[in-house]
C-alpha cells in the first residue's frame, strides 16, 4: 500500500536468484517469485526468465508463458507514478469514461502509456471494488473515489510533481 | 473518548485517513484523549467517511464527514450534542435497520484485528459448535442450511464439502476465492477488511469438516488493502490460537496463507484460480475431474467464495434451521447485495432472497445519483444481463433471474441512467471478454473478438439482418461451446442489451435474436 513513488533497483541476476531461493520452500512458488521480482525491479525483464526457469526446473517457455499471461507483469519499469483509472461498468455508469478521456488528454498519453518525461504511467484497471463511490482511481497504492473533473485534475497534478 | 473511523478501502477512497488525521489534531489542540478504532465499513457508502462516537446510548453516527468539518464535529461529540451530520444511533439508521445481517453482522461494528472484540460479538461460537459436532455432522449442517455458492454459480456448498470429505487423500485443501473481479461487487473486500476473522473461522471450520489442514486465500492484486488486512488478521489469529497446530485448543491443525493474484479476471473461475495458485497460466480446466476430487496440486479441494465461507460461522452459531428460514424457493438464507454505479444510496444491503429488483434499485438504492431516470441495471457483474425497469418485479433469487435470461452472480447491481448507450455496453462486454479470455477454448478466444466486429457492423447499420442472425449464432456458440462462464455468459449482457434496448442498435429491430429472447421471457 505504498502511497508514494516506488524506487526500483536495476535488474541483477544474482538478486533474482536470491529471490527465487527465498521462495523455494513454498507451494506453487512462481507467482510469488514474479511478484517479488516486480516489486524490486519494477518489472519482470526478459533476462530474468532463464534464471527463474533454471532454478525451478521449468522450461523458459513455461516461465515466459506465465509472465505474459498476467496483466500485472510488465517487461519494462513503469513511470515514477502509476495512475490507474477504473474503466469497468460501475465506473462507466458514473461518468468514468469521460474522466479517462480527460486524463489521456491532460497527460498526453493513451491509456497504458507513460509520459515522455517518465513521470506518470496511465493504466486502465477493471474494478477496484469501490463501486459505490464511483468513479474511482488508484495512484500507486492510494485509492481515490467520487472522482470528478476537479478531483482528477488534482490527482494528475500530484502524479506529475 | 472512543471514536470509530473505517479503514475500509471505500472509506479511505473518500478521505477517511484525512478525517483521522484531522481528528487527532483537533483532539490534541483541545487536550483531549481520543481513541480511534479503525473499523470496517457498515456499507452505507454515501455516508462515508462515517464517524461513530461511543456514547452511553450506543454508537452515534455522523457522516459523510469531511476534513474541514472535523473540528466542529469534535466539539459536538464532546457534549454529545446536535450536529448537522448527526445520524443518530448507527443501527437505527433505516437503511441499516431494515437489513438482515447474518454474514455481515460484525462488519463495521468490530475492530477487525481484535480477536477479543470478535469473540465479544459472537465470533468463534460457530467453530466451537463444529468442534463439538464433529466433521460429519458439521458437513450435514451446511447441507441442511441450503447455502449455495455466493460466488455466482450457486452450487450447494454442503455438497461440495461432502464430496471432499468422502474423498480419501493424504492432503486436502481449502481454497477461498477472493478474486472478486465483477464490477459492482465489493462484499468480499468489505468482509476481508471489516471482519476477516469470520472468513478465517469459516475456512477453519471447512478444514475440520473435510479433513484439510491447509487453506489459501487467493486475493486479487487490485485489493492491496484487503491483502494487508487479511495478513494482519492471520497473524493475530495464529497468535490467539484460532488457527495453527491446535485449532482453538483442539487436536485439529489448520493454517491459512494469503496469495495475491496478478490481474487476470478469468482467475475468478475456480479451476483457473487453482492453476494460478499452482504457479501456472490461469487456463481453465475441463471438468471433470471436479476440484473436489482433484483440485489444487491434484488433491481434493474445497473452493468457495469469500461470502460462502464467511457465512459458515453464523450458520453453525445459529443453526441450519435458522438460516434456511430466510429466503425463497431454492435460494435460502441471506444475500449481501451490492448497489453500485450511478445510484444515490450505494452500498451493501444484506437481506433474505426474494426482495424485488425494483425495491432494491428505487426504494433502497434511491434511484440514480444524477437524479435522471434509471434506464438499465446490470446484475451479476460483466457477465450478467442488463434489465430495464420493466423487469423490476423480478425477485432476487437464482431461479427467478435465470427464468428471465439473467443471473444474480455475486450480487452486484450496477445502476445506469438514461445517458447510457446500450450498444456500447454490448460491445464492451465482448471487448472485455476478448481482453480477459484465457485462450483455451475457441468460442471464447475468437468469438469475443468477432463479437466486437459484429456489434460494430450492427451499430453502423451494415447488413443489419444478416449481422443480427450472425450475432445470435455467435452467442449460441459461445454460450454452449465455451469451457467456462467467461465465454459462456458474455452473451447475457449482449443479448439482453439488444432485446430490451433495440433502439440503441440503430434501426428498429427485426432480428431473430431480439424476438427469440423476448419470447423466452
Amino acid at each position: 500500500m505504498q502511497d508514494r513513488e516506488e524506487t526500483h533497483e536495476a535488474w541483477s541476476a544474482a538478486r533474482t536468484a536470491e529471490i527465487v531461493v527465498e521462495h523455494r520452500g513454498t507451494e506453487g512458488p512462481l507467482l510469488p517469485i514474479l511478484q517479488a521480482i516486480q516489486r524490486r525491479f519494477g518489472c519482470v525483464p526478459e533476462s530474468a526468465v532463464p534464471v527463474i526457469a533454471e532454478a525451478l526446473n521449468l522450461s523458459r517457455a513455461e516461465v515466459h508463458g506465465v509472465v505474459t499471461f498476467y496483466h500485472d507483469f510488465k517487461s519494462a519499469p513503469p513511470g515514477r507514478r502509476v495512475l490507474k483509472l477504473c474503466r469497468a461498468e460501475a465506473c462507466q455508469a458514473a461518468g468514468g469514461e469521460a474522466l479517462a478521456a480527460r486524463a489521456e488528454a491532460s497527460l498526453g498519453v493513451a491509456s497504458g502509456g507513460t509520459t515522455a518525461d517518465r513521470r506518470v504511467t496511465l493504466e486502465p484497471v477493471y474494478c477496484l471494488g469501490l463501486c459505490a463511490t464511483a468513479p474511482s482511481a488508484m495512484l500507486d497504492g492510494r485509492v481515490v473515489g467520487r472522482l470528478d473533473q476537479e478531483r482528477l485534475d488534482t490527482l494528475i497534478t500530484e502524479a506529475r510533481r | 473518548m472512543r471514536v470509530f473511523v473505517p479503514r475500509d478501502a471505500g472509506a479511505l477512497a473518500v478521505g477517511a485517513d484525512e478525517v483521522v488525521a484531522a481528528l487527532r489534531d483537533a483532539a490534541k489542540q483541545r487536550d483531549i484523549a481520543i481513541e480511534i478504532v479503525r473499523n470496517g465499513s457498515r456499507g452505507l457508502y454515501w455516508l462515508e467517511p462515517m464517524v461513530e462516537l461511543s456514547a452511553p446510548e450506543g454508537r452515534i453516527a455522523f457522516g459523510p464527514v469531511t476534513r474541514g468539518e472535523v473540528a466542529g464535529l469534535l466539539d459536538a461529540m464532546l457534549t454529545n450534542g446536535p450536529h448537522p451530520l448527526r445520524l443518530g444511533r448507527a443501527e437505527d439508521i433505516p437503511w441499516l435497520e431494515r437489513q438482515t445481517r447474518l454474514t455481515f453482522a460484525r462488519c463495521g461494528v468490530v475492530d477487525p484485528i481484535s480477536l477479543d472484540d470478535y469473540r465479544a460479538h459472537g465470533g468463534s461460537v460457530g467453530l466451537q459448535r463444529a468442534l463439538s459436532l464433529g466433521p460429519q455432522a458439521t458437513v450435514e449442517e451446511i447441507v441442511q442450511s441450503g447455502l449455495r455458492g455466493r460466488g455466482g454459480a450457486g452450487f450447494p456448498t454442503g455438497t461440495k464439502w461432502r464430496t471432499v470429505a468422502q474423498t480419501q487423500a493424504p492432503r486436502k485443501y481449502i481454497v477461498c476465492n477472493a478474486d472478486e473481479g465483477d464490477s459492482g461487487t465489493f462484499a468480499d473486500r468489505m468482509i476481508m477488511e471489516g471482519d476477516p476473522f469470520a472468513l478465517i473461522e469459516g475456512m477453519t471450520i471447512a478444514g475440520i469438516a473435510v479433513g484439510a489442514t491447509k487453506g489459501y486465500v487467493y486475493i486479487r492484486s487490485e485489493y492491496p488493502h484487503a491483502i494487508a488486512a487479511m495478513n494482519a488478521a492471520l497473524t493475530v489469529a495464529r497468535r490467539g490460537g484460532l488457527i495453527g497446530d491446535k485449532v482453538a485448543g483442539s487436536s485439529y491443525a489448520f493454517d491459512i496463507e494469503v496469495r495475491a493474484g496478478a490481474g487476470a479476471y478469468v482467475c475468478g473461475e475456480e479451476t483457473s484460480l487453482l492453476e494460478s495458485l499452482e504457479g501456472k497460466r490461469g487456463l481453465v480446466r475441463a471438468k471433470p475431474p471436479l476440484p473436489a476430487h482433484r483440485g489444487l496440486f491434484g488433491r481434493p479441494t474445497v473452493i468457495n467464495n469469500v461470502l460462502s465461507l464467511a457465512s459458515i460461522p453464523a450458520i453453525l452459531e445459529r443453526g441450519a434451521a435458522f438460516y434456511r428460514e430466510f429466503g425463497m424457493g431454492r435460494s435460502r438464507g441471506t444475500m449481501p447485495i451490492q448497489l453500485a454505479g450511478n445510484v444515490r444510496h450505494g452500498g451493501l444491503f444484506e437481506t433474505a432472497f426474494g426482495v424485488t429488483l425494483g425495491e432494491l434499485v428505487d426504494d433502497i438504492g434511491g434511484g440514480t445519483l444524477t437524479g435522471s431516470p434509471v434506464r438499465a441495471v446490470q446484475v451479476g457483474g460483466p457477465l450478467g444481463a442488463y434489465f430495464p425497469p420493466a423487469l423490476f418485479d423480478t425477485p432476487f433469487d437464482y431461479e427467478a433471474f435465470a427464468a428471465r435470461g439473467g443471473l444474480i452472480g455475486h450480487g452486484g447491481i450496477v445502476v445506469f441512467d438514461d445517458r447510457i448507450d446500450m450498444a456500447k455496453q454490448a460491445r464492451f462486454a465482448f471487448a472485455f471478454c476478448a481482453l480477459e479470455s484465457c485462450g483455451k477454448c475457441t468460442p471464447c478466444r475468437i468469438g469475443s473478438t468477432r463479437g466486437v466486429e459484429v456489434v460494430d457492423r450492427i451499430i453502423a447499420d451494415r447488413d443489419r439482418a444478416q449481422n443480427l442472425t450472425l450475432l445470435e449464432d455467435l452467442c449460441n456458440t459461445m454460450k454452449f461451446g465455451s469451457l467456462c462462464a467467461l465465454g459462456g455468459f458474455t452473451p447475457y449482457p449482449v443479448l439482453s442489451a439488444l432485446a430490451h434496448f433495440p433502439e440503441d442498435f440503430g434501426a428498429a429491430p427485426k432480428g431473430a435474436a431480439s424476438t427469440r429472447l423476448q419470447a423466452a421471457e
